[in-house]
């Protein structure tokens, strides 16, 4: 593509009468793109997320070794080298691919969650923000009743009277985790409810129903979204910590909080079973932070022209 | 000419603050009707009212013959439709005109909407190409135009006016009242105005209303307004005020 059809498409897109709807939704997007990616930092986090993405879809071709059969007899606990990137576990199996099809879980643990917690939080937040009165009260001593346990003894009730494996995690990270999004959500609403332009649309004859979910949550999305995403690092750490505790994911699974768990016995003499699941999960916690602090730049509604 | 919006003894009461106390008024078929008084009078909430958007405590309304009840049904907003204030508070700041203008024709199942939203842009002076702006990237005199152009697109027939120039500059106001005008002469629209410019609403009302404190004064046509030929003493000083902030 040459330099003026670039320069074209950039006025395009930035242009302040555009023609169609498309053009003024990806005029829009593309501004908000912009302001993201000036976020140097912000642009790593994405990397590392879609790094994950990727490995993650890849699992079966990237991995050299089977995640769950090892080799009991000649390779275990060997220290990284050539062969075994990463190591190996007591159980002789590589640890480099373990964590290559860990990646899967992790994603599978966030993204379930991201998708169970964040809806719930949307729609009680602005429910009871606009709704006001009882309804108000009562959503909210609810989420409170619910914000005053700590999340990980929650959780942990939870998984005890669930049973313990990796769907029992992910449902009580996700019951635990959406108090603090309905809390955004509702205050979010409750700056919004009293404008003109929510006025005009009751005067336009429009139902409460229609309100929420067409005019007041488009405005709480952005903020949800970065909340959600800085929440992220918080959720596979909850995740890790339920696999670690023996509550979560069960062995064979190659969930990195799990790995920890049962690489704590060799800690000391074969650092690498436990450091490198560790490692994993600092990395792609500090990956979901980077891009929220990204997105948060990016999307947040009260900066610039928004 | 029958009285298209009858209000008597209207009282609201917001938390025990009488906003308005006992007022009483009727406008007839295709006028424009003036509120006059100074900030805190009443004559907002007195719009706002009409609209369903204040609480009513006593009193009736009715509008086209029919008694309001608590609640508003969407026929009502067919026939009545307000213009707020501010314009930049006013257009939500996600959308674009486009999607502002198909929001009423959705919630009513209008279906020939690709035709309303142009004809509706270009009955306020605003072209296609504004038909996919966001709201930031118009100014405060297109804004209150789209503001217009969505309480027109139900075809209403009564517009109720809340000093919809007030946040404009001098010549935007000009041209918005100008527009305001036109449309209700080629649409036959009822028009209740809230003001507090006296030049602004002797312009544009045959007949008025002067509100303080939540009561109405009195009730005087333009004409009367201009030849000063006021009973009211608060009147009297309304008008030496606005004289002398046109001397200055």
């Amino acid at each position: 593509m040459s330099a003026e059809a670039i320069q074209s498409r950039r006025a395009w897109l930035l242009s302040d009468r555009p023609a169609s709807r498309l053009q003024a939704r990806l005029g829009r997007a593309y501004v908000a793109w912009r302001r993201f990616s000036a976020n140097r930092l912000a642009l790593v986090g994405l990397l590392i997320i879609l790094a994950l993405v990727m490995v993650a879809a890849l699992a079966g071709v990237l991995a050299p070794y089977s995640a769950t059969v090892g080799d009991l007899k000649n390779a275990r606990l060997l220290a990284p080298s050539a062969t075994h990137w990463f190591g190996t576990d007591d159980l002789g199996r590589d640890i480099y691919s373990r964590i290559i099809y860990g990646s899967r879980w992790t994603l599978y643990v966030v993204i379930l969650v991201a998708i169970i917690a964040a809806p719930i939080g949307l729609l009680v937040g602005t429910i009871a923000g606009y709704a006001g009165g009882w309804t108000d009260a009562v959503l909210m001593r609810v989420t409170d009743i619910f914000l005053a346990f700590p999340k990980l003894v929650l959780a942990l009730a939870f998984v005890a009277a669930l049973g313990p494996g990796i769907e029992n995690a992910v449902l009580a990270i996700a019951i635990t985790s959406w108090p603090p999004y309905a809390r955004i959500a509702r205050a979010e609403t409750l700056t919004v409810r009293n404008s003109d332009y929510i006025k005009a649309v009751q005067l336009m004859g429009a139902s409460p129903f229609r309100i929420v979910l067409r005019h007041i949550m488009p405005l709480c999305i952005s903020s949800l979204i970065i909340r959600v995403t800085l929440d992220m690092a918080g959720i596979i750490l909850t995740a890790a910590g339920l696999g670690f505790l023996g509550l979560g994911a069960q062995p064979p699974l190659p969930e990195w909080g799990t790995m920890i768990a049962s690489g704590r016995r060799f800690i000391l003499d074969q650092w690498w079973v436990a450091g490198a699941p560790g490692f994993a999960i600092l990395i792609v916690s500090l990956g979901f932070n980077l891009l929220g602090d990204g997105l948060r730049d990016a999307l947040d509604p009260r900066s610039g022209d928004q | 000419m029958t009285a298209v919006i009858a209000i008597e003894g209207l009282e609201v009461v917001f938390d025990r603050f009488r906003a308005l106390k006992g007022v009483s008024l009727e406008v007839r078929e295709g006028e424009s009707y003036g509120l006059v008084g100074e900030s805190g009078s009443g004559k907002s909430t007195l719009l706002r009212a009409i609209t369903g958007l204040a609480p009513v405590s006593s009193g009736t309304i009715t509008v086209n013959g029919k008694r309001l009840g608590k609640t508003r049904d969407k026929a009502f907003y067919r026939e009545v439709q307000m213009v707020f204030q501010d314009p930049y508070g006013s257009l939500h700041p996600r959308q674009t005109v486009d999607r502002l203008l198909q929001e009423p024709l959705a919630i009513h199942g209008i279906a020939d909407g690709e035709k309303r939203i142009e004809r509706a842009l270009d009955e306020v002076g605003l072209g296609k190409g504004f038909r996919f702006r966001y709201a930031h990237q118009l100014s405060g005199g297109q804004r209150q135009r789209v503001a217009i152009a969505r309480a027109l697109i139900l075809e209403p027939s009564i517009l109720l006016l809340d000093e919809p120039t007030s946040a404009l500059d001098a010549s935007v106001q000009a041209e918005v009242l100008n527009l305001l005008e036109e449309v209700r002469r080629r649409r036959k629209l009822t028009f209740l105005m809230v003001s507090h410019d006296l030049a602004i609403i002797t312009h544009m009302c045959e007949r008025l209303m002067v509100m303080q404190n939540g009561e109405a004064v009195e009730t005087l046509t333009a004409s009367q307004l201009i030849g000063h030929r006021v009973s009211a003493d608060y009147t009297r000083n309304l008008l030496r005020a606005s004289e002398g902030f046109v001397r200055v």
